[in-house]
């Protein structure tokens, strides 16, 4: 049966990977996501998880060893954390491009400069399109369920895709909390042992990375594309079928008290649970608002999105990362243009909060809401708004 | 044929091309140069290599000329990843069939598992990641096309473009005479790893080539093979003097074949009396602009290299100690 512990959360992610049976880890320490494979290394030298850990030389190796592994047809992990997403960068593409269901946790983490090792989400704004599926997580348990599921959803034959979830560094990944953890009989029955559609072997010996002359690259390109976005169905397809085994429910679009809001807040990864105690104390002041949190992030959830704005006419949009010069945040950018074409659309205002771990407490939402409100009555005063910061 | 016996092997090395296996593992219909000596060397080492083996292989222009989808010159499975890091997608493929074979996921023994990369693919951008790969001490060969440029992006020069040599970047002029730099002792590099091959190769000597290769795949945990492959369009030489040249490059001591096995250095083709490198030089248009005092200093060179390799081939102790083994049991 499920047992509940108190554990960290980077310690049950490790024990996630250990329940989903990993066959080869490469990784390479960057805080704050070190706890994990360090974790995952004692399990390996311990002989409590059959696998091969690799310790590569950098992140930029990590990724590249992850793609033999998998190409020899291991079931396969890693983790990493800003510098060392960035790093990888060239790589990821390539990983996504070639099919490789590959898992990673990305703790997010500021990007230099300044240095910075605590948290926003810079790391994996700037790892947008990649082409991998990726997930946010609020909290450890999200963060253990998820680390188990995106081996089936990846490794799925009609998906073969790696998938990213992120947690937040420190904040998330550092913590101690309560969570159930599942036993190995359950991950077993939902996680059959791996065994991949393609691989390299001898006795049947094919070309992989072939390069893409003009009169072939976009449609491999729109392959990529519309394979990402049918991976849709199966996220849902694995989702639901762990709640059934866990009475755990996930969503690609999570509300929370959205009902008959006028204003929603919109939020991803552990900031979540912040807001919600805003806005419960902004309820319970009377005020119409509610949250969203943006759990799926590749392939976007258009339509879930849409459906969940019912009506609100004002959305307030918080960004963990800054686009320089840009349009101000990531998820701003994004979120303004699916709503666009909606026929009646309500307004959205972008803030940008959090930045190099900047701490957010609810009282910050409660201002946002304030904030947004009176700027939404007239033209707004910017394009996106950096809250908290001395100018 | 199948015994490694470089030295009695030489006698036929005319034969060689009617001696050794007749599958091809590398076909023809790529799309490399006339003449291209890297093309050579793949072909044979793939045949060395045999049937039972996996290639990562670096972007560079044996990728380039073999692989444009949808086809492929390759018989063996092969995957290309990037440019920098194959040593690294070759320590992947090598842990995930040791971890499945140890699950009990693989039928058979795991392949070989072979990286291939040019030399600015293997001794610039890629070293970190070979470096890697050989210190963990991965159970894998590693091989070192050198063409002495990045020729497929229009021949820059690369810390393995030997010193005087005209590239699209290093070319010569009023303040410089081409590659200012003495070419990167790659070999010297792979052994300071303690690995327990290493060796220099040239497809103009075809057994020594192809015993090497059959050597290192065979020897358990990294090897390492440097082979050095005439480019007609980089070198500026003739298509037709490709053999020649590489025989050259031998014979006048710029590039020397040897084996370093388990730290141990020796010549596997002694040339008693070096021919001068002007020999070398004067049939390729890269070296065309160096004149009588670069030349000679070359020679200079040349030959103080060659007597170090000479000095370490006497050396009666090896260039690392060899690995103990650790007490088994109680
Ligand atoms: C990160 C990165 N930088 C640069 C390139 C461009 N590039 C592709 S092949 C190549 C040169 C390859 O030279 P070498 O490794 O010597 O192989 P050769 O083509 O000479 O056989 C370069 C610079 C690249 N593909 N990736
Ligand atoms: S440029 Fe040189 S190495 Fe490249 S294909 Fe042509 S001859 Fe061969
Ligand atoms: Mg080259």
């Amino acid at each position: 049966m499920a047992k509940r512990v108190g554990i960290e959360v980077s310690l049950a992610v490790s024990h996630a990977v250990q329940l989903a049976r990993a066959e080869a880890i490469a990784a390479y320490p960057i805080t704050p996501q070190t706890h994990i494979v360090e974790h995952l290394s004692s399990l390996v030298a311990n002989g409590d998880l059959e696998a091969e850990f690799i310790n590569v030389e950098s992140e930029h190796s990590a990724i590249s060893a992850c793609i033999g592994t998998s190409a020899a047809g291991a079931r396969t992990y890693t983790a990493t954390s800003s510098q060392g997403l960035a790093l990888m960068h060239e790589i990821l593409f390539i990983a996504s491009a070639m099919r490789f269901p590959i898992v990673m946790a990305v703790a997010n983490r500021a990007l230099s400069g300044p240095l910075s090792i605590w948290n926003d989400h810079s790391d994996i704004m700037g790892a947008r399109d990649i082409g991998w599926i990726q997930v946010f997580v609020e909290n450890g348990q999200e963060a253990f369920d998820h680390s188990i599921m995106a081996f089936k959803i990846a490794e799925h034959r009609r998906v073969l895709l790696p998938m990213i979830v992120n947690l937040d560094g420190f904040i998330l990944s550092h913590v101690v909390e309560a969570l159930e953890f599942a036993d190995q009989d359950t991950v077993d029955r939902f996680l059959p042992s791996y065994s991949p559609w393609h691989h390299l072997d001898p006795k049947k010996p094919v070309t992989m990375g072939a390069f893409g002359m003009p009169e072939i690259f976009a449609e491999f390109k729109m392959k990529h594309q519309v394979t990402l976005m049918n991976s849709y169905d199966q996220i849902m397809k694995v989702w639901q079928e762990w709640g059934q085994l866990t009475g755990r429910d996930y969503h690609p679009v999570e509300h929370y008290k959205t009902e008959g809001a006028k204003v929603l807040l919109l939020t991803m990864g552990c900031l979540s649970e912040v807001a919600e105690i805003a806005v419960d104390e902004l309820r319970s002041a009377g005020e119409s608002v509610g949250l969203l949190k943006l759990r799926l992030w590749r392939p976007f959830p258009f339509a879930a999105l849409r459906e969940a704005i019912n009506g609100a006419e004002l959305v307030i949009v918080c960004d963990r990362a800054l686009s320089v010069g840009g349009v101000g945040g990531p998820v701003l950018a994004e979120v303004r243009s699916v709503l666009y074409p909606m026929a009646s659309r309500p307004k959205v205002l972008g803030y940008i909060i959090g930045l190099g771990g900047r701490d957010v407490p609810p009282e910050a939402f409660k201002e946002i809401f304030s904030q947004a409100q009176a700027e939404a009555e007239q033209e707004p005063s910017e394009e996106f708004y950096m809250y908290g910061v001395r100018g | 044929m199948d015994k490694f016996d470089v030295a009695s092997s030489q006698k036929y090395d005319v034969y060689a091309s009617r001696l050794l296996p007749k599958e091809e593992y590398f076909v023809g219909g790529h799309r490399s140069c006339q003449g291209c000596g890297e093309a050579l060397a793949v072909r044979w080492v793939c045949k060395a290599i045999g049937k039972d083996a996996v290639i990562a292989h670096a972007t560079g222009c044996m990728e380039i000329v073999s692989s444009g989808f949808p086809q492929t010159a390759w018989v063996q499975p092969w995957i290309h990843v990037a440019f920098e890091n194959t040593a690294a997608v070759a320590s992947g493929l090598e842990a995930g069939y040791k971890i499945l074979a140890r699950k009990g996921k693989l039928s058979g023994n795991p392949p070989k598992v072979v990286a291939m990369g040019g030399d600015g693919g293997t001794t610039d951008i890629g070293l970190q990641a070979l470096s890697g790969a050989m210190e963990r001490g991965h159970n894998f060969t590693y091989i070192c096309w050198d063409n002495e440029a990045y020729m497929n992006t229009g021949i820059q020069r690369s810390s393995s473009t030997p010193y005087g040599a005209m590239t699209t970047t290093s070319p010569p002029g009023k303040r410089s005479i081409g590659q200012p730099t003495w070419k990167k002792n790659m070999m010297a590099i792979a052994v300071a790893h303690g690995i327990p091959y290493v060796a220099t190769a040239c497809p103009s000597y075809l057994f020594d080539l192809y015993f090497k290769v059959k050597r290192a795949v065979e020897t358990p945990g990294p090897a390492y093979i440097h082979i050095l492959s005439v480019c007609p369009t980089g070198w500026r030489s003739a298509t037709d003097l490709t053999v020649r040249l590489g025989r050259l490059a031998v014979e006048t001591g710029v590039f020397p074949l040897y084996e370093v096995v388990n730290g141990r250095y020796h010549l596997t083709i002694d040339i008693p009396e070096l021919r001068p490198v002007k020999d070398y030089l004067k049939l390729q248009g890269r070296f065309r602009h160096l004149r009588e005092p670069e030349i000679e200093f070359i020679q200079r060179q040349v030959l103080a290299h060659y007597d170090l390799l000479l000095k370490k081939c006497e050396a009666p102790y090896p260039e690392f100690p060899p690995l103990s083994q650790t007490e088994e049991g109680e």
